[in-house]
């Protein structure tokens, strides 16, 4: 196990050193100027836009001005946004509550998916399994922003259950509709992924065998079809936090949470382009490491996986 | 080898092949070989062809290729269904979200446009990104993944660290940290939008084309190719690529859909598509501003667009059962 968390572990860095460099060429050494952008259609003003690129480093050659970023990530001391904040306050701003509204939506399809998968597996073909195996189609069918609009406006507005907009706080309760608009793509997955798993669990030898020896049915569906068919559900529920907190953008945009997917489409938009790798930077980060956790649950749940590399 | 253990070659001792003469009969006289005559329609039928017998049958697979041909006939010749072409006839802001009419059978935008032909003449935008977008990630990721999945090694390693290097910037993601890019932000349109959904889409289908080859690159039949004197690379192209290409189409079927979501999601965002450009999501970015006093033209792009989606990943859907014998049987 030692040597496979080791391995795994080194496999991280050319990983996180790569996306952030790609992250930083993108942004700053592609054709066009990024300060010049900063001034729209009036005249640069030379002086500022020396001075802005003296402050971001874009004096400096490419490699110099990646290694000072790199160093600027480890010592947290991110800079200044163009209005003049810390960019690292910004970020402090805005990371839980989008980290609150991920969370929720993890829950939320997590529970329910599981729920509803063990349910349709165990009564395959019956109308509750076909009925939500449509129902899961038509969710993944659908884009986010189309379900977040009429879920905002059905519940939200005509009934008044819910809060259509998030207030500045962004409390856990007005945080409820836009989790389960911002987890049901994923929840329709979890759900269709347990229910596969648990059909091929169904007829595994051990399960025949705990029948067999005469334990109850629900010991049976528990302990022996559940949690051996929890294992690639729990990988996906894992690797999914990071996607939630970098998808969530759209949810934000409609529910107008102030989170970290506002923060980086104002930055896109206005063209700040250390906020935009900050940001992304971040995100990465926890899209890396949430995989890297879920690789070692694998592991240590499953041992074939450790063995065999 | 003595020619005791070897009875069948010629020129040995008639005492040792005597015993063993009557089991070396002439083809010709066998009646076996009439029963052994293969015919045609006995011949046990391909991957393809047992996937479309089954597909054949399929409520799923029959409902989505009937829409997703509906949608490339819009797509192709939207005047063919819609007799105002919103891209010369101007929007009339007397009809501003007007009710539905005579002629108008959805009702009109904010703007004064019809509806029901700016959700046509939509569809061709969408489409053609979501196609497009594909096409370039299954060739780039088609052939990082073959030449990973069939070479191995040190190669297979580098091109996964790479692999995982896009993989950790979600789709949308990265795509929205390509858009504010000086030149793509200079140059909006439907081609740009797809060099920048594959530059973060190829991963995934180059994920699965290395696991389809590396299962079918130890086959017999590309051993028995190699064999034969086909090179190295040629065996890939022609032996091993069209053995895995099932799992491919699944997974590029689905992703066709997920593009054409991406596209939408941008455009809704306001840095995909120019407004200039008709596409449902640009339609529905439009319609939001008056979504509590008149939602229906925000209703109708976005139905049709779900509509779109929803029947490419049902096509992948009933493909996959098709072509998974495993799946087959359970």
């Amino acid at each position: 196990m030692t040597t496979y968390i080791l391995k795994r572990f080194l496999q991280v860095i050319p990983v996180f050193l790569g996306a952030t460099l790609l992250v930083y060429f993108l942004v700053f050494s592609l054709p066009g100027d990024p300060i010049a952008a900063l001034f729209g259609d009036r005249p640069v003003n030379e002086a500022v836009a020396a001075q802005l690129r003296k402050q971001y480093n874009l004096d400096q050659p490419f490699w110099i001005q990646y290694l000072l970023y790199l160093k600027s990530i480890f010592t947290f001391d991110l800079g200044l946004d163009f209005s003049g904040r810390p960019i690292a306050a910004v970020l402090g701003e805005v990371f839980p509550v989008t980290a609150r509204l991920a969370v929720m939506a993890l829950i939320f399809e997590g529970f329910f998916g599981i729920l509803f998968g063990l349910i349709a597996g165990l009564r395959k073909g019956k109308i509750f399994d076909a009925t939500v195996l449509v129902a899961s189609l038509i969710v993944i069918g659908i884009p986010i922003f189309v379900l977040g609009f009429v879920l905002q406006f059905f519940i939200g507005v005509q009934l008044g259950w819910a809060k259509p907009t998030v207030s500045a706080g962004a409390s856990v309760q007005d945080l409820i509709l836009p989790a389960i608009v911002l987890g049901l793509g994923s929840f329709a997955y979890v759900l269709r992924l347990t229910r596969t798993s648990v059909l091929e669990n169904m007829n595994a030898d051990y399960v025949r065998t705990a029948t067999a020896k005469g334990l109850s049915r629900s010991r049976v569906v528990r302990v022996h079809i559940l949690r051996n068919s929890l294992i690639p559900v729990i990988t996906f529920l894992g690797a999914d936090l990071g996607a939630l907190m970098g998808g969530a953008i759209v949810t934000e945009g409609i529910f107008n949470i102030p989170g970290v997917g506002q923060r980086l489409y104002r930055a896109v938009l206005s063209g700040e382009g250390p906020t935009v790798v900050s940001i992304v930077t971040v995100l990465v980060l926890i899209y890396v490491v949430s995989n890297l956790l879920v690789d070692l649950l694998y592991a240590w749940l499953d041992p074939r996986i450790r063995y065999d590399s | 080898m003595t020619p005791d253990n070897n009875p069948n070659r010629p020129g040995e001792t008639p005492g040792t092949t005597r015993s063993l003469e009557h089991f070396v009969a002439e083809v010709a006289e066998t009646p076996l070989q009439a029963v052994d005559q293969v015919k045609e329609e006995s011949a046990p039928l391909s991957l393809w062809g047992e996937a479309w017998k089954n597909l054949r049958k399929q409520p799923l697979f029959l409902i989505s290729a009937f829409l997703i041909l509906v949608v490339a006939l819009v797509s192709l010749f939207p005047g063919l269904f819609s007799p105002i072409n919103p891209a010369t006839e101007a929007c009339q802001l007397s009809s501003s979200n007007g009710p539905a009419t005579a002629g108008h059978p959805l009702g009109f935008t904010k703007q004064g446009c019809d509806v029901y032909a700016r959700m046509i003449f939509g569809a061709q935008a969408s489409v053609t990104v979501g196609l497009f977008t594909t096409l370039g990630v299954l060739l780039i990721g088609g052939i990082v993944g073959s030449i990973a999945g069939y070479y191995g090694g040190w190669i297979d390693a580098v091109l996964a660290r790479i692999n995982d290097i896009f993989f950790a910037l979600p789709l949308i993601l990265g795509a929205i940290v390509l858009i504010q890019v000086p030149y793509f932000r200079a140059n909006r349109n439907p081609w740009t939008l797809v060099v920048i959904l594959v530059v973060f889409g190829w991963p995934q289908i180059a994920r699965i084309t290395r696991g389809a080859v590396i299962e079918v690159r130890n086959a017999d039949f590309v051993t028995a190719a190699r064999s034969l004197g086909v090179s190295k690379f040629s065996a890939l192209v022609r032996h091993v690529l069209p053995n895995s290409l099932a799992p491919i189409i699944v997974v590029a079927t689905i992703s066709l859909g997920t593009f054409i979501v991406a596209e939408a999601t941008l455009s809704f965002l306001g840095i995909g598509l120019p407004p200039s450009v008709m596409s449902w999501g640009n339609d529905i970015q439009a319609a939001q501003s008056s979504l509590r006093s008149n939602p229906l033209p925000l209703l109708y792009p976005a139905i049709a667009l779900s509509i779109t989606v929803l029947s490419f990943i049902m096509l992948g859907d009933a493909l996959r059962d098709a072509l998974d014998p495993k799946a087959r049987k359970r």
